[in-house]
């Protein structure tokens, strides 16, 4: 038998995967085992798969992911810190046929931008929020961020986040959950294959919700790794992630088409909780 | 066709003016002295009258983001704030600058620092005129002294924030905001479809479309010297702003021994006080800059030439008498005279100011 | 022609929109026009004034302190602008609520009793539209027909039907004004 040479494997019958074309050629700048790679190559295939790359328009933040728009071949623009729901909002409104998406990390949407998240959501903009929540800042180098979890450490809780002073964890998802023009609430992961299906799925429900007229804001988190500030190794950090992580922010569908999934929020209570 | 004519407070008069013109989208806040804008805007439904989109924002930083988006999209965007108000929507301002959007923004100014008051000022002419925000940039400023003025500077506003991909700030104050004068009303035009949009602004987000490349809106660059060549270019931009838009009405200069200059609602009281020293024999003039971006320097400089002095009337503690002085050079004495806090200098008051400083004092 | 008026008196008398009919009635006459209300965090009960200018050429200065014309419906605005009639000008009054009189020499004066005929006429709310015809009376600076067509530019059209009321109200004014 004749030995096989590349020529003969790369063949339209053996195509397992492809790049979606709605990624650009790009390098991108993450660390290995960081999220942010598989979250946007998810965003760019729904985009793909719903045919709307020409009718899309992104809207990133700032943080680690400030450079999406080197990595998808869509129109987007660059928020600052923060406002990218309000960004959104006008863009929206003045393009409504549009697919309107932002693409936030947790010190952009949970901390400085709290009024434009909660506010675009209580508006119920017909828009999809993707939420990448790694429980730190990454991009200027590991400070303690509102969705930090108790006790876990950051270049600014040394000593590790003093829920007493510096707050409890930030459940932005439960709170948005609640806003009754909120269609759709969900968080994810990335970090195995078959999550990585199961967030996809969101991710295109997420737009779809953007099609058929009926309106409402969807909300896609994602809880993510930051193995680089967290001082681990991508799979430390992966395991660190599922058995810390998702104790406080457990994974699942929490509003489906303006109906709270049940038993997906209660109110915390700080002496049963922590 | 018989002119239509109205009497209609500044406030108004912006609000109107821009659904005239086919702006597509206005974000805002509610602040005294201001907040008709808004109502005015809500009451006319404009949705319905041109399709104009027309949003009550959270916040002054969100409703100059909105700005930022809608812009970013090739609209015709605008929002309006009273000072604190303003001073929150630096960051966007940035940004927008920093973007390259063009966009129309009101400041109806009052009374600071801080909560300060709801009074008249004309304290915020550093923050509108050296950048305000961070970074390096400038705003084209105008500077209305009537209603008609107000109405008239959106559509110059806007004309001039396209031609240049730049924020055009209308400078106020709550005088002009409040008061009601008559305003000649231009035609309703309508607004541009999308595909005139796309053919004005190739630049803009409105969906990659397979016979271009993807369209980024940003101000950010990591890397420092293609930052600074961008810089560069915003330079040479603030330049040729400078040569072709500096706009100014002179009034009683020809023969002026000494001139006020003023702006806006000061401009307004200096015409009276003009005319009250010039029954007396007194040959005043007045320089009136319509554009404080750019300044009218040249013109200035030139009156340095022939005139004995120059005062000017500012509700601040002296702002813009500093670029008098830099367009004088020390060739002839420059003086400021001004009420602040709220409190609007009377024409009477002006006369005195402007006979001590004759008599050099 | 420039004419130079303040309308004095509680917020809720109609001192701003009195100036509005006044200023639109100018407008409709061609002229230039110039409507500077005080404003501030009062709504209702609090002091209010407005400052009218009606001239044949282009306004300058809304801010005065000296007027052609005063109107005061209050004590407290008595108090504060009795002195700003430039000499020889105009002072008209509403006496009810007025403690003190004036005492200048050097200009007319007019008594309106506009409360006590709206009160006569049924209807507190032509009040103002009585001072604004013993205005007119005394200073007739703006045509009968162009303060008609104020009213139908400054009310909004469904308060169109009141016209009537309020020119027969601007009448009542203008008969009974009284010089001092």
């Amino acid at each position: 038998m004749a030995e096989l040479t590349i020529n003969d494997i790369i063949k339209e019958e053996n195509l397992v995967y492809k790049k979606t074309k709605v990624m650009t050629d790009n390098v991108m700048h993450y660390c290995p085992g960081c999220g942010h790679g598989t979250t946007h190559r998810l965003v760019a295939e729904v985009i793909e798969e719903l045919g709307i790359q020409d009718k899309t328009i992104g809207v990133t933040p700032v943080g680690c992911s400030v450079l999406m728009y080197n990595y998808l071949d869509i129109d987007m623009q660059e928020a600052a810190h923060g406002r990218a729901p309000a960004i959104a909002t006008a863009i929206k409104r003045v393009m409504p046929d549009k697919f309107v998406f932002t693409y936030q990390g947790d010190g952009d949407l949970a901390a400085i931008g709290t009024a434009e998240t909660i506010h675009s959501c209580n508006r119920g903009e017909n828009i999809t929020i993707i939420f990448v929540n790694n429980g730190i800042y990454g991009m200027t180098g590991g400070q303690m961020a509102p969705t930090t979890l108790s006790g876990m450490k950051a270049v600014t809780c040394p000593r590790g986040r003093d829920v007493n002073t510096m707050g409890y964890p930030l459940h932005i998802t439960e709170l948005i959950a609640q806003l009754p023009n909120v269609r759709f609430v969900t968080r994810q992961s990335v970090h195995t294959p078959a999550n990585v299906r199961k967030a996809k799925a969101a991710i295109r429900r997420a737009f779809e919700n953007q099609k058929d007229g009926k309106g409402g804001l969807s909300f896609v988190e994602i809880v993510s790794n930051c193995n680089s500030n967290w001082k681990m190794t991508a799979v430390d950090a992966n395991k660190w992630m599922e058995e810390n992580t998702f104790k406080e922010y457990p994974l699942g569908d929490i509003k489906i088409d303006w109906e709270i999934q049940e038993g997906k929020i209660s109110l915390r209570n700080r002496k049963l909780d922590y | 066709m018989e002119k239509e004519l109205k009497l209609m407070k500044g406030n108004e008069a912006i609000a109107e003016a821009a659904i005239r013109y086919g702006a597509d989208a206005y974000f805002g806040y509610p602040i005294t002295p201001q907040s008709e804008v808004i109502e005015y805007f809500m009451e006319q439904n404009p949705i319905e009258r041109t399709g104009m989109v027309v949003l009550q924002a959270e916040s002054e930083v969100a409703a100059i983001n909105m700005v930022y988006g809608a812009a970013a999209c090739g609209m015709a965007a605008m929002t309006s704030s009273s000072s604190p108000g303003f001073s929150l929507k630096q960051e966007g301002l940035s940004y927008i600058a920093g973007a390259e959007l063009p966009c129309l923004v009101l400041n109806v100014v009052r009374g600071g620092p801080g909560l300060g008051t709801i009074q008249p000022s004309q304290s915020d002419y550093f923050q509108s005129t050296k950048g305000g925000g961070h970074g390096d940039y400038r705003l084209i400023v105008l500077a209305p002294a009537s209603v008609q003025e107000m109405y008239d500077f959106v559509q110059i506003g806007f004309d001039l924030a396209f031609k240049y991909r730049n924020p055009v700030l209308i400078l106020s104050d709550g005088i002009i905001g409040q008061m009601m004068e008559k305003v000649e009303i231009g035609p309703q035009r309508v607004r541009r479809t999308m595909d005139e949009v796309i053919k004005q602004c190739p630049w803009a987000t409105t969906g990659k479309t397979a016979n271009r490349e993807r369209n980024i809106i940003t101000s950010l660059d990591l890397v420092a010297s293609r930052q600074e060549e961008f810089n560069r270019k915003l330079v040479k931009k603030y330049d040729t702003i400078r040569e072709k838009e500096v706009r100014c009405e002179c009034i009683n200069c020809d023969d002026a021994d000494y001139v006020f200059v003023a702006y806006g609602t000061s401009s307004r009281l200096c015409m009276k006080s003009m005319d009250l020293l010039r029954k007396e024999g007194y040959k005043v003039g007045l320089v009136r800059p319509i554009t404080l971006f750019p300044y009218p320097s040249k013109i200035i400089a030139g009156l340095a030439e022939r005139v004995k002095g120059f005062l000017t009337i500012e509700m601040s503690t002296g702002q813009m008498v500093e670029d008098v002085m830099l367009a004088v050079n020390g060739k002839r004495p420059v003086k400021h005279y001004g009420r602040v806090g709220g409190v609007v200098p009377t024409p009477e008051e002006i006369v005195d100011a402007m006979k001590n400083f004759m008599k050099g004092e | 022609m420039t004419e130079e008026i303040i309308i004095a008196g509680f917020g809720g008398q109609g001192v701003l929109s009195m100036g509005k009919i006044l200023a639109y009635s100018g407008l409709m006459q061609g002229q230039e026009i110039a409507w500077m209300p005080s404003y501030g965090p009062e709504m209702r009960g609090g002091t209010s004034n407005v400052t009218v200018i009606i001239s044949d050429e282009r306004v300058s200065s809304p801010i005065l302190t000296q007027y052609d014309t005063v109107i005061v419906l209050n004590q407290q605005s008595m108090d504060k602008f009795e002195s700003t009639v430039k000499p020889g000008g105009t002072l008209i009054f509403d006496p009810n609520g007025i403690t003190k009189m004036p005492t200048r020499k050097d200009i007319n004066i007019f008594k309106i009793e506009a409360a006590q005929l709206a009160s006569d006429m049924g209807n507190q709310k032509v009040f103002n539209m009585i001072v604004l015809g013993a205005f007119l009376k005394v200073r007739p600076i703006v045509d009968n027909k162009y303060v008609e067509e104020g009213l139908r530019h400054s009310l909004p059209e469904r308060a169109h039907k009141l016209i009537p009321l309020n020119m027969e109200a601007i009448e009542k004014g203008k008969n009974e004004v009284v010089k001092m």
